[in-house]
């Protein structure tokens, strides 16, 4: 049964990518949630501009977003030189680097998902739901996202698989850094530059593939049952 | 009280200008055909729609002034509202639907109490379902309970038995009729059903095309217009008349009118002296010169010709005087040929009457 053991590299990889993508998950949320809401539901000027930023990293090169966030997150990068003076937090060439590269690129996704399924809520049980005394925060968190679950689920699955194959971003930012940045997908490139790893290679491929179907079966059940709930 | 002053034009030229207070009864009815505004006026009052200007003022408390730039949002206007789709949460189950409003009102504001509401309702054994799991009339009775249960100072109905066939309306009535008795909350009810409207309205406004046409006690407001508002789409006369018999032998009613007796078939919870409220449709009407002899028609009265009008086509329709006002709608030649004038004494021949408010 060796064949079914991971290596130490597997291992590493395997755990950094999982961290790397839940935290991506956990920390885009509440941001996605919000963004999603404020598309579906109000009206403003700009609107079509924050739109727009939003879905920027899905038709930028992510070299070019792994780039940006290296000059803004960089030692000399405004945003890193302040998180590193008032919280002496590090991000460039960081695990949380890889978090923050993953949650920028995966966010388009999020917000997608969680706004088509807001916009399917009916406005009119929300407008129900304030004559009998919530206000707007109480609408959301007790009509509107209770009622948009099944599709903030698909968000954060899509969310999750896409920070487990995000690559071009990470490179770019955060570099290969065995232990540190290299996730699946980077191990997997690093095996690729070596003669004879196929066979390590091929393991990597299908630990991938693996991991991003279980996510995609388990959230498919959970939708199910959520729906289910909902019309019975 | 509720003083309402709601100016709104909508893209596309419809425009609603349209000022009414609610009347001393209970409930106040707004009545219209649809397309009138009745609902984008009931929506403003709520705080679900901003008037373009006007005021809204509930027992002395402003809760929209365009002038003053007060607009309070709904959920702290303390106005209940009934959908005309119950609109009640798929994901909560009937009873945390009804708690929905009443959790969100203040111990000290709660003037409503939970199990006396199911009980009115009869929802008791539909605690524990969801909605997708009601019928429309269960949907509606949950609706009803979760907008009082909030203990609003105002409750608005908009059209709640719209979407329900005549069964579900005839079953559901009743349970609007022991809200207002019970709990008393002062009620706009919005509907373009004239039987609702003699049934639960103390008071009614007349609206067409975004404008308050008449306002008043209900049977002298809705007689008062000409003919054709005095019965949306089938037009008649409304009459409010005591029981002077409940039980008039052969399975019948009698009801004093000023004029005389008028025989209805038996109402099911009649009590003598009680107040019905009747329309009679003046196609329904027919006019004699004399009193006619050897007719199967029960209900011959007395009556004095008011006025007589072109009808549409070759009709006309002639108000008639009975010790209550009376519509018939007759053929103009037969007009001619009775030489009807204001003045004439005739008999007016009743086919047929609804009743709709026994009480």
């Amino acid at each position: 049964m060796d064949i079914l053991a991971l290596s130490a590299l597997e291992r590493e990889a395997l755990a950094l990518s999982l961290r790397v993508a839940l935290w991506c998950v956990a920390i885009s949320l509440p941001f996605g949630v919000l963004c999603a809401w404020v598309l579906a539901r109000c009206a403003f000027p700009g609107k079509s501009l924050l739109d727009g930023v939003i879905h920027l990293p899905l038709v930028l090169p992510p070299v070019v977003v792994g780039y940006a966030l290296l000059m803004l997150f960089g030692r000399q990068g405004p945003l890193g030189s302040w998180l590193s003076a008032v919280f002496g937090v590090e991000i460039a060439f960081t695990w949380k680097g890889a978090v923050v590269a993953s949650a920028v690129m995966a966010f388009p996704l999020l917000v997608r998902a969680i706004r088509l399924s807001i916009e399917a809520v009916d406005p009119g049980l929300e407008a129900a739901a304030r004559t009998l005394g919530a206000g707007r925060w109480g609408v959301l968190f007790t009509v509107t996202l209770p009622l948009a679950w099944p599709g903030i689920l698909t968000g954060m699955v899509l969310a999750f698989a896409r920070s487990l194959g995000e690559f071009g971003a990470t490179i770019t930012f955060v570099s290969n850094i065995p232990g540190e940045t290299r996730t699946l997908p980077l191990a997997l490139y690093g095996l690729s530059q070596v003669p004879g790893s196929e066979t390590a290679a091929l393991r990597l491929v299908i630990i991938s593939t693996a991991l991003a179907f279980t996510a995609l079966i388990a959230s498919e059940i959970l939708a199910a049952r959520i729906r289910k709930r909902l019309a019975a | 009280m509720l003083e309402a002053h709601i100016e709104k034009a909508f893209p596309g030229g419809f425009r609603i200008d349209a000022a009414f207070r609610t009347g001393a009864g209970r409930v106040t009815a707004l009545f219209g055909p649809s397309g009138a505004g009745k609902s984008s006026i009931a929506n403003a009052v709520a705080g679900l729609i901003a008037p373009d200007s006007g005021r809204v003022i509930l027992d002395g408390e402003v809760l929209f002034d365009s002038a003053a730039g007060i607009d309070l949002p709904p959920e702290r206007r303390r106005i209940g509202y009934v959908f005309q789709d119950a609109r009640l949460f798929p994901h909560l189950t009937v009873s945390a639907n009804l708690d929905y409003g009443l959790r969100r009102t203040p111990q000290h504001l709660r003037r409503v109490l939970r199990d006396q509401v199911i009980d009115l309702l009869a929802i008791g054994h539909l605690l524990g379902r969801r909605p997708g799991r009601l019928s429309g009339g269960e949907k509606s009775r949950v609706a009803f309970g979760r907008a009082v249960l909030s203990s609003p100072r105002l409750l608005v109905f908009d059209e709640p038995l719209a979407s329900l066939d005549a069964a579900r309306k005839a079953e559901i009535l009743p349970f609007i009729e022991r809200l207002r008795d019970e709990l008393a909350i002062p009620t706009i009810y919005v509907s373009h059903a004239i039987e609702e409207i003699l049934r639960l309205a103390d008071d009614v406004g007349v609206l067409e095309a975004g404008r308050v046409l008449r306002a008043g006690p209900t049977v002298e407001t809705l007689n008062a217009g000409n003919i054709v508002h005095a019965d949306m789409g089938d037009p008649g006369s409304v009459i409010e008349a005591c029981i002077a018999e409940a039980d008039a032998g052969d399975g019948l009613t009698a009801l004093a009118l000023d004029g005389g007796r008028l025989f209805v078939p038996k109402l099911g919870n009649a009590r003598t002296g009680a107040l019905v409220r009747l329309r009679i449709r003046a196609r329904d009407v027919a006019i004699a010169r004399e009193r006619p002899a050897g007719l199967s028609i029960l209900n011959v009265l007395p009556a004095r010709v008011k006025s007589v009008e072109d009808g549409p086509a070759a009709q006309a329709d002639v108000a008639l005087d009975v010790g209550a006002p009376l519509w018939a709608r007759i053929t103009r030649r037969s007009a001619r040929e009775l030489a009807l004038a204001p003045g004439a004494e005739v008999y007016a021949l009743i086919k047929s009457v609804a009743i709709d408010r026994g009480n």
